[in-house]
């Protein structure tokens, strides 16, 4: 049985959970994203950002957990170097349900995955380790990240099996990326802890998993392992592990962490959040169309096939561009330019940010596709130009030529030139007319694909039965 | 003049001219380095304070705006920050520690043209109730240096009470402004749970200790509420009250006024008969001023010093565990040591009454031991709370004598823990229900100092100095014999 233990970052926040340091603390230089209150000096007292709790009662309705009545923090005490204040503002439901949420499920083929919980708590900074040998190792901490809002999703243990937290973690992922909380791509803002046992034995938690990929990995080694010290008749001991990201193993703690008294008290200096259900029913309306809500739509309203409207609707990025870029008349065509011809040009983090390309590129070009200007093939250089430049489609049709020939003339001459280079093919044409798409073929190379594959082709079978 | 004036009588003085902030300020610096030597009220003093007082006086001269405070000296318990100096809190851990900002009530002074004219003496982090356990030795009772001035606001007690300041802000987790207050004849308040921030003041229990003045009369201690008081966006517990004058209106008088006499803090065998005495002529004094009065009793009261020892080693616990000897306190050479050698020194830099604090906070919320005194003492809180609640029902006021017993000597109660905590049977209630409760200096005993204490509603501060500014009417006292 596997339960997991999800951390994810609220990236899309503005500022910190407690103070107003930056939420996005990646692009600062080694500690330059602090204040006295994320580092803890003395006298500082902690200032809820409201956003965050808002946020976090989100992801909470998504996956149809029940909100608290009021919500509470209490402080985790341990002692660690990340730690600024030597504990962590956190949630705990000991003393009745006060964390953000819980009792919640996300279903994955046809079964139902149990979220035991959800909490609202503050990611401590970083440690760098440097040097080259244990011995003379150094650590070094990074405070930027300490006091980023972090949202805990634990789960119940109802996995069977490392697929089943795949499919999870990617619907979850992409729920998270879907209500504009998270950007699931940036370094470190999904983490995970994996808790697997095999039968009745102990649970083995698996900490220090950066990444979901690692943690499909970290579950399979645990399973194995388990599986093969109990076909040996060696005991499972109850302990935590440390996922080895260079060797891809487990190894156990040093310390035996579970046995740790965090000695939970109330956060006093954070006043109770009463939670109303009016705000729980505003957040509850102002929040984006689930992904399985914009499937239907797609299907229903604009007869997509599934297949499209699923790759369409589970990545925010493609369904705000489809939705800021499409009318009726338009959706399917525009639908189809970016599951076909868009993806391979937007398919990194990167890639998307560099991106130059608005809505308003992909309803003039499909208008272009639509009304014959522009062949498809064209359309497709054209939104290469316009990713890596910007250009309106009109002056990137103008300038590069993109324009459909369709002038019966113009074509002509090209056709009598095929014709005349290839007489092998000519012939074979005449005596099976289904080759003639080769010469056809011949007549898109020259014209660079904006020949006018039709009139191309009625001209072609004219001139050849002739 | 006098450096034994009231904050309006220094103001007027000042705006009519017949004194400059200078001359003031100077006289004041004059005043510390005379006595100061010996009594120990300051840890450190505003280098820049002749500079400010040219400054202000610059700004009378030219008619500018000048702040309600008029440069006058003021001075700060060193364990509220301010910006560029010192913040020690008596302790050795933080003996080096600069804060980079003001504490929102240092900002609110400033801005008001105060003078913060040094930092005073505490036991380490606010724990105890005599100064003897500052790091730097303790502060001396101006009215018998062989005495203890209370704590564990003492210094800033003792500097109000020598004339080196006209007032001073404390902290009052359990009586630290009341308790000094009383011990050294001056007014101490601790204002409802909420009324000041506490941004910049360094956490000891932080679910119950306020921000309080200290001032030689009510209405000095009146003004400073006026300007400290208020919302906070960086003090989530705090509440708007900014549309409040509490001078206007302080000589109103009590007459017809309910006061409920706290029995159980009142009575008994832990109370000097001297102090039941003075606390008798006080009762006397408030039916003189045409109150009614009632014995009342607060049935809890007995629990008050367990359930406040469990509560706040439980909060101290937490809020010092990030003075560890590596971020504070810093004492590694350049080889470092080993991890597990660490631990032995994590907490090095303590005194003895912060370690006993800190080994009693690991225990009392563990697991295992939560149930049986952490949540026992909040349920104690808890139910105070219900019962205070139900006493202000009846009553206006509930007073007591602010310490059940006469200031003592050094050393006096050194070696008896439990001895010193029960001295704060009377002024911890305040904290555990967030009621506002004032000290009132009544009566000297043999040179010793008497305090009387008056509690009012959550937030009826304005009404509670009315009652403390009729008691002092009735009351001529000497000041301390420098």
């Amino acid at each position: 049985m596997i339960g997991l233990e999800i951390h994810c970052q609220l990236t899309n926040l503005e500022s910190k959970l407690f103070c107003s340091c930056k939420a996005n603390y990646r692009e600062f230089a080694t500690n330059a994203n602090v204040c006295p209150v994320c580092i803890g000096l003395p006298g500082t007292l902690p200032r809820l950002n409201q956003k965050a709790v808002e946020k976090a009662i989100t992801i909470a309705l998504a996956l149809n957990c029940q909100t608290p009545k009021k919500i509470g923090f209490f402080r985790k005490n341990y002692f660690y170097p990340d730690l600024p204040k030597n504990f962590q503002i956190t949630q705990l439901n000991l003393y009745g349900p006060t964390s953000i949420g819980e009792k919640g499920k996300i279903s994955i083929e046809n079964k139902d995955i149990r979220i035991r919980r959800i909490q609202l708590e503050e990611d401590p900074g970083r440690l760098i380790y440097e040097g080259a040998s244990e011995r003379t190792q150094i650590t070094l901490v990074d405070y930027n990240r300490a006091g980023t809002p972090l949202v805990e999703i634990v789960t119940e243990p109802d996995f069977e099996n490392p697929r089943q937290v795949r499919l999870f973690l990617s619907i979850l992922s992409d729920l998270l990326e879907n209500l504009g909380v998270s950007d699931p791509t940036l370094e470190g803002a999904m983490r995970a802890d994996a808790n697997v046992s095999v039968g009745n034995g102990p649970r083995v938690e698996v900490k220090n998993i950066n990444s979901f990929y690692d943690l499909e990995k970290a579950i399979h080694f645990e399973l194995t392992r388990q599986e093969s010290l109990g076909s040996r008749d060696i005991p499972i001991s109850q302990e935590t592990r440390h996922w080895d990201d260079k060797r891809k193993i487990t190894i156990a703690s040093r310390s035996k962490e579970e046995d740790e008294d965090y000695r939970y008290i109330l956060e006093g200096d954070i006043p109770w959040v009463v939670l109303d259900s009016q705000s729980v029913e505003k957040w509850k309306k102002n929040m984006p169309e689930s992904i399985s809500s914009k499937r239907e739509r797609y299907v229903r309203d604009y007869g997509m096939p599934a297949q499209v409207a699923d790759v369409l609707s589970s990545d925010k990025y493609y369904s705000d561009l489809f939705e800021q870029s499409h009318i009726k008349a338009n959706a399917k065509e525009i639908a189809n330019i970016i599951t076909t011809d868009l993806m391979g040009l937007v398919d990194t983090r990167e890639k998307r940010e560099q991106s130059k390309l608005t809505p308003k590129h992909l309803s003039d070009l499909v208008e272009l596709v639509s009304s014959g200007k522009v062949t498809r093939t064209s359309a497709k250089s054209a939104l290469q130009e316009i990713v890596k430049t910007g250009k309106s489609v009109s002056e990137i049709v103008s300038q590069t030529g993109l324009g459909k020939i369709s002038d019966k003339s113009d074509l002509g001459k090209i056709i009598d030139e095929v014709i005349k280079e290839e007489p092998v093919a000519v012939q074979q044409a005449k005596e099976n007319p289904q080759t003639i798409n080769y010469l056809v073929g011949k007549v898109m190379q020259k014209t660079k694909g904006k020949a006018d594959p039709a009139i191309t082709l009625k001209i072609f079978k004219d001139k050849i039965s002739s | 003049m006098s450096l034994a004036v009231s904050a309006n009588e220094y103001i007027e003085n000042v705006k009519n001219g017949s004194i400059s902030v200078e001359e003031f300020t100077a006289k004041t610096l004059e005043q510390i380095s005379k006595h100061d030597s010996g009594l120990h009220a300051y840890l450190s003093i505003n280098d820049n304070a002749l500079d400010q007082a040219r400054k202000i006086d610059k700004k009378i001269k030219a008619k500018e705006k000048v702040g309600a405070f008029y440069g006058m000296p003021i001075s700060i318990k060193d364990n509220i920050c301010i910006k560029g100096g010192k913040t020690t809190c008596a302790s050795k851990m933080l003996q080096d520690f600069v804060a980079p900002y003001d504490a929102t009530v240092v900002s609110k002074l400033k801005s008001q043209d105060a003078i913060l004219i040094g930092k005073t003496n505490l036991d380490e982090f606010a724990m105890g109730v005599t100064t003897e356990f500052s790091a730097f030795g303790p502060s001396r009772n101006p009215w018998n240096q062989d005495y203890v001035p209370g704590g564990s606001s003492g210094g800033s007690a003792v500097s109000v009470s020598a004339l080196e300041c006209i007032a001073s802000l404390g902290s009052d987790t359990g009586g630290s402004v009341r308790n000094p207050a009383s011990f050294c004849s001056i007014v101490g308040l601790k204002p409802t749970y909420g009324l000041v921030s506490r941004y910049g003041l360094v956490s000891y229990a932080n679910s119950i200790e306020q921000i309080g003045p200290l001032g030689r009369r009510v209405e000095d201690v009146a003004l400073v509420l006026n300007h400290i008081a208020g919302k906070d966006q960086n003090d989530s517990t705090t509440v708007d009250r900014s549309n409040i004058d509490y001078l206007s209106g302080i000589d109103a008088g009590i007459k017809g006024k309910k006061i409920g006499i706290i029995s159980e803090m009142s009575k008994g065998e832990g109370l000097d008969k001297n102090v039941e005495n003075a606390f008798f002529k006080s009762v006397s004094a408030f039916e003189g001023l045409g109150a009614k009065i009632e014995e009342t009793s607060l049935d809890l009261v007995k629990f008050t010093v367990a359930a406040y020892y469990v509560l706040t080693t439980a909060e101290a616990g937490s809020n010092l565990s990030r003075y560890d000897n590596l971020r504070y306190g810093y004492d590694l050479d350049l080889e470092g040591y080993e991890f597990k050698s660490y631990i032995s020194k994590a907490r090095r830099n303590f005194g003895p009454e912060v370690t006993r604090r800190m080994i009693l906070g690991g225990f009392v919320p563990s697991a295992g031991f939560a149930g049986k005194y952490l949540l026992k003492a909040l349920k104690v809180k808890s139910k105070l709370k219900k019962e205070i609640a139900k006493a202000f029902a009846k009553f206006d006021f509930l007073i007591s004598p602010t310490v059940p017993i006469l200031p003592f000597k050094f050393g006096e109660k050194m070696d008896d823990p439990l001895a010193m905590y029960l001295a704060d049977i009377n002024t911890i209630t305040a904290n555990l229900t967030g009621v506002p409760a004032i000290s009132v200096p009544f009566e000297i005993h043999n040179g010793l100092p008497i305090g009387i204490q008056i509690h009012a509603n959550t937030l009826q501060e304005r009404e509670l100095l009315q009652a403390a500014y009729a008691l002092q009417s009735t009351t001529k006292l000497p000041g301390a014999p420098l």
